[in-house]
């Protein structure tokens, strides 16, 4: 799963001087539903697992209609990063986003996982930067969590630092 | 397969048996855990699947909770662990809210790259929690997966197209054309099997070969005519289609259908298409008419029946299919006679003429090896069929119909007002002596065996007799009339078909006749209908016979007398018919005895309530072997019910009749016969070992006048021994010399598995003395090798001894039960001279009804009156009956009561005429 690849890369890069040991890596994706923009979107949630660098990440991808969220919980246990997609043009629902985000690290089972923001949709017209986002989103004001943010664009496919295709 | 395997082998079956949903809920925890271990989540799914089964309810957030967690062991790759996801995914999607949580996964297990054993099961899946709404979005990958290559994905495909079409009319008329194509696609060639089986295995799966049935054909079919159902012209063309393409060419599979179930499919649309167009009648019919030449079965069969069910059938037509229907009947499988006879059977109610033919062949099935779809609901039908025939057959054969009637109402009472009707029925036909006996006895029998068609049975009894020809049945349904009319509501109305006998009747009848009316007559409450019946007994004393003269005589003497009524026309007891043979026997072959007139009061009496307990019994036991042997074999059953307690297994309760058997065996070994008569055997035989050791030994007790013999039966299990001299050594207990033994005698072989027996005599020293005593019994025989096979033993062998359970006598082995009417005047005339009365307490009991039972058999004696069966929880008084050995006559009155914190305590009361025996039989208690 090629798309995948350059997330792990990020997420080992972030982790480096934790242990990962035999065990699998455990990555969540997930975001307000219309922030990930794929062919087909996501009703429900899927699971892979792919290898790289000779670990192996187990990666849910929820989705993030609204009737699905409350069920996000379910699958919180033993997860060692949240990716979190945000539709960088959806200005009016950033709020909710934030809302959303703060709730989830506050469980207690997200307590040790770190936390990437890719603030998606870059290629639009009136996309908010990085920074914007990370303002909106007040992941300034996170203690104890390790976190980053990337400008990711779905579409055309770039966005982190390999560019690969996401 | 390995992992199905292995599963069976390590899982407990019994896991199933104590598991409640709380705790299966609670144990879902394990669906959390990672990794994953797919045998113990595979386990609990299949719990949880169970649980659902059963039909335990399950609240919608429990069911929630519950599938949000198996959405998790998505994450794992386990083939069989996905499966069981899938199948709980199924059963949940009806309870949980928010299933449509895994629609995104499901759908991409259906991708066409992902196991074909994934794509069946997500598509079925998927099927069951998606709406309507969804249904575009997954249109793509059904479409796809309708013409896929892989049979059950095809199938899935469209059976989940099926059940969503409702839902999704519009959407899924757009896939016709593949549907279509899913027909007509050719079988999976052999290549295309070969490789597709290969990429399974190489996949690891545990996937089997592809189907070969074509079952798809099936399903595409009945999805293209919900997709066309409405298009008369469409449906038409299907079928001439489907059907044109393998016309002529029956027989050849190189037709476009190859399913039989899909060609059945189509019979039904042709037959509705024949039903709804009347121009296509014909053209239709002649479709039928070809299917009725198919090669498979059941398409002969659905054809057969289409044609019978066609709404104005001529009987030209029905001709060929009811031809069909009469191979089925002689056909081995029972499935197809089954069918057959039904078709036939409603055909019948239509068109009787046209079953005629057949009507041989069904006579046979009556007698059908297979009864299993005999239930009480298809007695109706039966009865039916049988009176439609009745007419036809032969008495003889008559006769063995309604003995087999006699059976069903047995076993399906409460169908008696339909058997009733049909015997009554048949006995207004004509026919011989035999044929009429069947049926008035099987009249009897629901008389006798079935209370409520007890009125109907003798109104139709007494019609009978108003216009019977045999005089031997005419005086035993008087006699029935007799003893059951007076019990019924209205006793008068009987009265009037008996007195017609006396007036129409030969003497024969009329004496009979009389008699019932005396019965009447005592019993009666009525002054009234006394009064009646002694006109009418006055007249009779004017009768032209002696016979009839001298009853009417008698009877109306003793309806003045009420104490010798009592006793010659009410008396309910009767004498144990087997023991009552025995002893004449005896008496007769015995030259001493025969100085003294026989004692009959030592025959022991019982009910005749009892004695139809016994009559059933045998009946009951008759019926299960015409059903297994057939109907002539009862009597072979009932003689090898005689052979069979001396074989290993002992019988449970051989009753009476089992004191003749004992008695004939003991007769014969002239040191015994020595011994006198005998007085008792014990009732069942003591088991001294295990049922499942080398040898096998119980004990039956015999008891004489002066000695005890005990018989040993032994039966060698091992195949290859063979033992020799076989002898017993009873050590008595404690050796106060009451107890002298007198000799053994060994059995002199035993070879596998055939029971021998060895008999130990003793002699009581003191007449006046009943010892109680305990032995330890120890086995010796030679023992001599064998070939299993041939039983060939070798010349040497070795002694070996064998130490078995203790026996004991006690105090019951000297009492024999014994049944009397009329307990209390017995008891009052008894006297308290000799009795022994002492209170108990049972805390052991755990009811009045164990209580009495254990009594009885401690004491060795019978309940009188029902009173062996208490009828209130907590009081009873129990009382039994006995002669003990040396015949003195035993009593015995206990009182109970019952309380669940005290258990049984009971006042114990005996009267004999010795108050020393009295306290012999009380000692038994204590």
């Amino acid at each position: 799963m090629g798309k995948y690849q350059a997330i792990f890369g990020a997420i080992l890069s972030r982790m480096l001087g934790r242990l990962w040991g035999e065990k699998e890596v455990r990555i969540l994706i997930l975001g307000l539903d219309g922030a990930v923009v794929t062919t087909i979107p996501t009703i429900g949630f899927n699971v892979e697992t792919v290898t790289y660098k000779n670990i192996k990440f187990q990666v849910w991808d929820l989705g993030g209609q609204t009737s699905i969220r409350p069920y996000w919980r379910c699958y919180y246990a033993n997860t060692d990063a949240v990716i979190y997609v945000v539709d960088s043009v959806d200005r009016d629902r950033m709020s909710t986003s934030k809302e959303e985000l703060h709730a989830m690290l506050d469980e207690e089972e997200l307590r040790d996982a770190a936390l990437l923001v890719f603030a998606n949709k870059q290629d639009m017209g009136g996309a908010m930067t990085a920074a914007e986002v990370s303002d909106a989103l007040g992941l300034g004001t996170l203690k104890n969590r390790q976190w980053s943010i990337y400008k990711t664009s779905a579409v055309k496919g770039y966005g982190l630092t390999e560019g690969l295709d996401w | 397969m390995n992992m199905l395997k292995k599963d069976e082998d390590s899982g407990d079956l019994g896991v199933f048996y104590h598991i409640d949903k709380s705790t299966v809920l609670q144990e879902a925890r394990v669906f959390n855990e990672s990794p994953i271990v797919p045998r113990k989540c595979r386990l609990l799914l299949t719990k949880i699947i169970y649980l659902l089964y059963l039909g335990e309810p399950m609240a919608t957030n429990e069911a929630t909770e519950l599938f949000f967690s198996v959405t998790k062991l998505f994450q794992s790759k386990d083939i069989a662990l996905r499966q069981m996801v899938y199948l709980v995914i199924k059963e949940l999607s009806t309870i949980a809210e928010d299933v449509i949580m895994v629609t995104s996964s499901l759908m991409k297990d259906m991708q066409p790259k992902s196991e074909v054993i994934y794509r069946a099961n997500a598509i079925r899946a998927l099927c069951k929690i998606i709406d309507a709404t969804m249904l575009p979005s997954v249109e793509r990958f059904l479409k796809a997966a309708i013409v896929d290559k892989t049979p059950s994905i095809s199938s899935a495909a469209m059976v989940s197209s099926y059940h969503l079409f409702p839902a999704g009319k519009d959407v899924i008329k757009r896939w016709a054309n593949e549907v279509h194509e899913a027909i007509n696609s050719k079988p999976t060639s052999l290549v295309g099997t070969a490789s597709s089986y290969l990429s399974f295995t190489s996949s690891g799966s545990s996937y089997n070969t592809p189907s070969t049935s074509n079952i798809s054909q099936y399903h595409a079919l009945g999805l293209l005519y919900m997709i066309r159902q409405h298009d008369r012209m469409a449906v038409t063309k299907l079928i001439q289609q489907l059907a044109g393409s393998s016309r002529g060419n029956f027989g050849s599979s190189s037709g476009t259908l190859r399913n039989p179930f899909a060609y059945c499919l189509l019979i039904r649309y042709a037959a509705k298409t024949l039903d709804e167009d009347p121009n296509l009648r014909q053209q239709m019919f002649e479709l039928l008419e070809g299917w009725l030449r198919h090669k498979s079965d059941i398409v002969n069969f659905e054809a057969a029946k289409a044609i019978c069910n066609i709404k104005d059938v001529t009987s030209k037509e029905l001709y060929p299919a009811v031809n069909v229907l009469q191979l089925f009947l002689s056909s081995p499988k029972s499935t197809l006679r089954f069918a057959a006879i039904r078709t036939l059977n409603k055909l019948a109610m239509s068109h009787p003429t046209a079953v005629q033919p057949c009507n041989l062949d069904m006579e046979n099935l009556i007698t059908d090896q297979n009864r299993s779809t005999g239930n009480e609901a298809s007695v109706d039908r039966l009865m039916k069929q049988i009176t439609g025939f009745m007419s036809e057959i032969s008495d003889e054969f008559k006769v063995i119909v309604v003995d087999a009637i006699r059976s069903l109402c047995l076993k399906f009472p409460t169908k008696q007002v339909v058997m009733l009707s049909f015997l009554s029925g048949v006995l207004r036909d004509e026919g011989g002596y035999e044929f009429k006996r069947a049926v008035v006895e099987a009249i009897f029998d629901l008389v006798k065996f079935i209370p409520e068609s007890k009125e109907a049975a003798l109104a139709h009894l007494c019609e009978f007799i108003e216009d019977c020809e045999f005089t031997k049945l005419s005086v035993r349904v008087l006699h029935l009339l007799g003893v059951e009319g007076p019990k019924t509501a209205t006793p008068t109305k009987f009265i009037r078909y008996i007195y017609n006998r006396v007036i129409l009747e030969n003497s024969i009848v009329r004496a009979a006749a009389v008699s019932a009316l005396a019965k009447f007559g005592v019993s009666a409450e009525d002054s009234e209908v006394r009064k009646s019946i002694k006109v009418l007994l006055t007249r009779c004393l004017d009768d032209n016979d002696d016979e009839v003269r001298d009853r009417a005589t008698l009877y109306l003497k003793l309806m003045d007398d009420e104490e010798s009524a009592e006793k010659y026309v009410k008396d309910d007891s009767t004498y144990s018919l087997a023991a009552l043979e025995r002893q004449l026997v005896q008496y007769v072959s015995n030259q001493d005895a025969s100085e003294k007139p026989f004692d009959l009061s030592a025959v022991p009496k019982i009910t005749k309530a009892q004695a139809e307990a016994e009559n059933l019994k045998s009946r009951s036991f008759d019926l299960v072997s015409t059903q297994t042997i057939g109907i002539s074999s009862s009597a072979v059953a009932s003689s090898s019910a005689a052979t069979i307690s001396t074989s290993r297994d002992a019988t449970p309760t051989p009753g009476i009749d089992q004191q003749v058997v004992y008695a004939h065996q003991l007769e014969k070994i002239s040191e015994i016969a020595a011994f006198g008569s005998l007085f008792k055997s014990s009732v069942k035989p003591v088991e001294l070992t295990e049922s499942e050791t080398e040898y096998a030994v119980s004990c039956v007790k015999h008891l004489f006048d002066e000695h005890i013999v005990f018989q040993f039966i032994v039966v060698n299990t091992l195949n290859d021994q063979l033992l020799e001299n076989v002898t017993i050594v009873m050590q008595a207990e404690s050796d106060d010399g009451s107890l002298v033994e007198e000799f053994v005698i060994p059995a002199p072989k035993l070879p596998y598995d055939q029971p021998g027996s060895i008999y130990v005599a003793f002699k009581r020293t003191n007449p006046e003395d009943y010892p109680l005593c305990s032995f330890s019994n120890t086995l010796k025989f030679l023992v001599k090798d064998c070939d299993p096979s041939t039983g060939e033993a070798d010349a040497e062998g070795y002694e070996d001894e064998y130490l078995v359970e203790d026996i004991e006598i006690v105090t019951g082995d000297y009492i024999l039960p014994t049944y009397i009417n009329d307990f209390q005047s017995t008891w009052d005339n008894m006297g308290e001279e000799g009795q022994v009365i002492e209170t108990f307490a049972l805390t052991a009991a755990k009811s009045l009804k164990a209580a009495c039972t254990t009594l009885i058999d401690l004491l060795g004696m019978g309940p009188v009156e029902n009173s062996g069966t208490p009828t209130s929880p907590s009081l009873h008084t129990l009382m039994l009956s006995g002669t003990f050995l040396s015949d003195i006559k035993v009593l015995a009155k206990s009182r109970m009561t019952y309380s669940p914190s005290s258990g049984v305590t009971m006042e114990l009361s005996v009267r004999s005429s010795s108050e020393e025996i009295s306290r012999i039989v009380i000692g038994a208690v204590v």
